[in-house]
């Protein structure tokens, strides 16, 4: 009996019988990976064209992107707000999140309601709210504006984390730390927190990613010397195909897989597995 | 001595309320910030709409909208591509998550990966990436025509055909995640006790699998369709100006025109329609134990 024909399912249904699914998955997988993965090798081509396999492999758009004074300017603005971005939004997402864990008022849904409504307005709105309340709180394009409005997408994402991870833990066992005369904070300190803390890590990755990647809002309200990198390439795409999006592009994939393992090693709990 | 109890309990239910406040104060860093950027500018966007051009109510921007063919084409536009984009991700997705149900855990999640990787990628480098493979003179084309499978280059890009590849690729995870969560719960028995009973493979499958895979599947669906309502990114660089979408004609209506009130009331519209979808959804799905995969 080979393996065509032995039953892969509970309704012996056959590897056999199974094979088109088998194939058609594997296209599937491969193209949802493929794109964005070939366009490392095609950043290192020498031609305008950005062949594949390329033909002479050079470093000319690598020396394009490192040399230009306005893309590592842009580069800069970007890892800046997502740094800040995820110093910002983590603490007040967790806040929030415990906050509304822990206090049994009333009206807690309608607050959660409110805190991850960035997530459901279309971020367009978002971004042309916030440009018309920039102008007025006189901080359009400068970081503190980008910060915050990219704080105010991380948010919703750090609130859910947090508040799914908060839903598993026992809150009886900050009880007993109070009891035992630990003030509020403290025993959150001590005794919630290092609990939660791959939820934090994850929230915390999130963050910075979201500002990392976020393109309409800082299209608004990023400009000037505090322009985005995300901006700079949109823009640029709008024009024509320039090579150099492929060096900056193999970079942005570098540092998402780099985060990606961060989190698979410090944002999981390997003891519950 | 009942006296002092109640005095006492008076007291107590005094000081939990200040608890519960005092804890609720620690979500307001967060309802400030979302108060300040996100609910009263979209307020002042939902006043502006109704101002005519010259300062004074009206409703002449909502006017403009079903009067010119420029804005039902617009909106078509954004509901075709939509539709379409739904559409394929179900057809696409749905056998995948399939296929990754069936595997054992570890294989699972090594395929999880292939949809994860993707899910991570900033959506920028994915949509360029298409921009490259799809050209005239990309990769596509040019394996496609050595392989004789077609003699001129095909217009793949910068049209509607490149807006949907590119859509799909990036709404996939959205579809497959939901549905592949609500397939992991589903109790292996039910299709075992099934084929006891005599169903053929076929008849287990759409009679009792595919009924328990739905809520993931709604979920999923309704989170692709909205999310494509409200797109900006990948249809203005893979439509190449063919293909203009609601959140595309706002943007322009405030960069070109600086025509606050067309764009406010176009974003009302969509705004409208995104919140009622989700609000008609929840009524009739359960969405809080879909996003948990329980049922």
């Amino acid at each position: 009996m080979n393996w065509f024909s032995r039953p892969a399912s509970e309704t012996q249904v056959t590897h056999g019988q199974r094979l088109w699914l088998y194939i058609f998955a594997g296209v599937t997988m491969t193209l949802l990976v493929v794109p964005t993965l070939i366009v490392i090798p095609m950043s290192f081509s020498d031609s305008q064209y950005l062949e594949f396999p390329p033909e002479e492999w050079s470093l000319r758009w690598y020396h394009n992107y490192f040399g230009s004074p306005e893309w590592m300017g842009a580069t800069a603005t970007s890892f800046k707000a997502a740094i800040l971005t995820t110093i910002v939004a983590t603490p007040i997402g967790v806040l929030a999140a415990y906050g509304l864990h822990a206090s049994k008022i009333p009206f807690i849904r309608a607050t959660f309601v409110l805190l991850i409504t960035p997530m459901m307005v279309p971020v367009v709105l978002i971004a042309i709210g916030a440009f018309y309340a920039y102008v007025k709180l006189q901080i359009l394009y400068t970081m503190t504006g980008l910060v915050l409005a990219h704080s105010l997408l991380a948010i919703p994402l750090v609130v859910i984390v947090i508040g799914s991870a908060l839903k598993s833990y026992d809150m009886n066992q900050e009880n007993a730390a109070r009891s035992l005369g630990a003030p509020r904070w403290k025993a959150f300190m001590t005794i919630t927190l290092p609990q939660i803390r791959f939820a934090v890590v994850t929230s915390a990755l999130l963050a910075f990613l979201t500002s990392f990647d976020e393109v309409i809002v800082a299209m608004f309200i990023s400009g000037g010397e505090n322009s985005t990198l995300t901006r700079n390439m949109f823009n640029a795409l709008r024009d024509q195909i320039d090579p150099t999006i492929a060096a900056i592009s193999t970079i942005m994939v570098l540092v998402t897989t780099g985060l990606m393992i961060v989190a698979q090693v410090f944002g999981t709990d390997k003891s519950q597995k | 001595m009942s006296a002092a109890s109640t005095l006492n309990s008076d007291g107590l239910a005094r000081d939990e309320r200040l608890e519960r406040l005092k804890l609720f104060g620690l979500a307001s860093p967060a309802i400030l910030l979302v108060m300040v950027i996100l609910v009263i500018p979209v307020g002042w966007l939902f006043y502006v709409s109704f101002l005519g051009a010259d300062g004074s109510f009206s409703l002449e921007n909502y006017e403009r909208m079903i009067e010119r063919k420029s804005y039902a084409r617009i909106f078509y536009t954004t509901f075709e591509v939509s539709i379409l984009t739904t559409i394929l991700c179900i057809l696409i997705g749905y056998p995948l998550a399939y296929f990754m149900s069936q595997l054992p855990n570890k294989w699972a999640n090594i395929c999880l990966i292939t949809v994860l990787l993707p899910f991570w990628t900033s959506l920028l480098v994915r949509t360029y990436a298409w921009l490259v493979l799809l050209q005239k003179s990309g990769l596509v084309n040019e394996w496609g025509m050595s392989l004789g499978l077609w003699e001129e280059p095909l217009r793949l890009v910068h049209n509607m055909s490149g807006t949907l590849i590119g859509m799909v690729h990036i709404m996939l995870p959205f579809l497959i995640l939901p549905v592949y969560s609500a397939m992991r719960q589903i109790d292996r028995d039910y299709l075992k006790a099934a084929a006891n009973l005599g169903a053929s493979p076929r008849r287990a499958f759409w009679t009792v699998f595919f009924p328990l895979s739905t809520p993931g599947l709604f979920a999923g669906a309704l989170m692709v369709f909205v999310l494509c309502l409200g797109f900006f990114v990948t249809p203005a660089v893979l439509g190449g100006g063919k293909v203009i979408m609601v959140s595309m004609k706002i943007v322009s209506n405030i960069e070109l025109f600086v025509n606050w009130g067309a764009a406010s009331a176009l974003g009302v519209v969509l705004l409208t329609l995104t919140v009622g979808i989700l609000w008609i959804a929840s009524r009739f799905l359960n969405l809080d134990t879909v996003s948990k995969g329980g049922h």
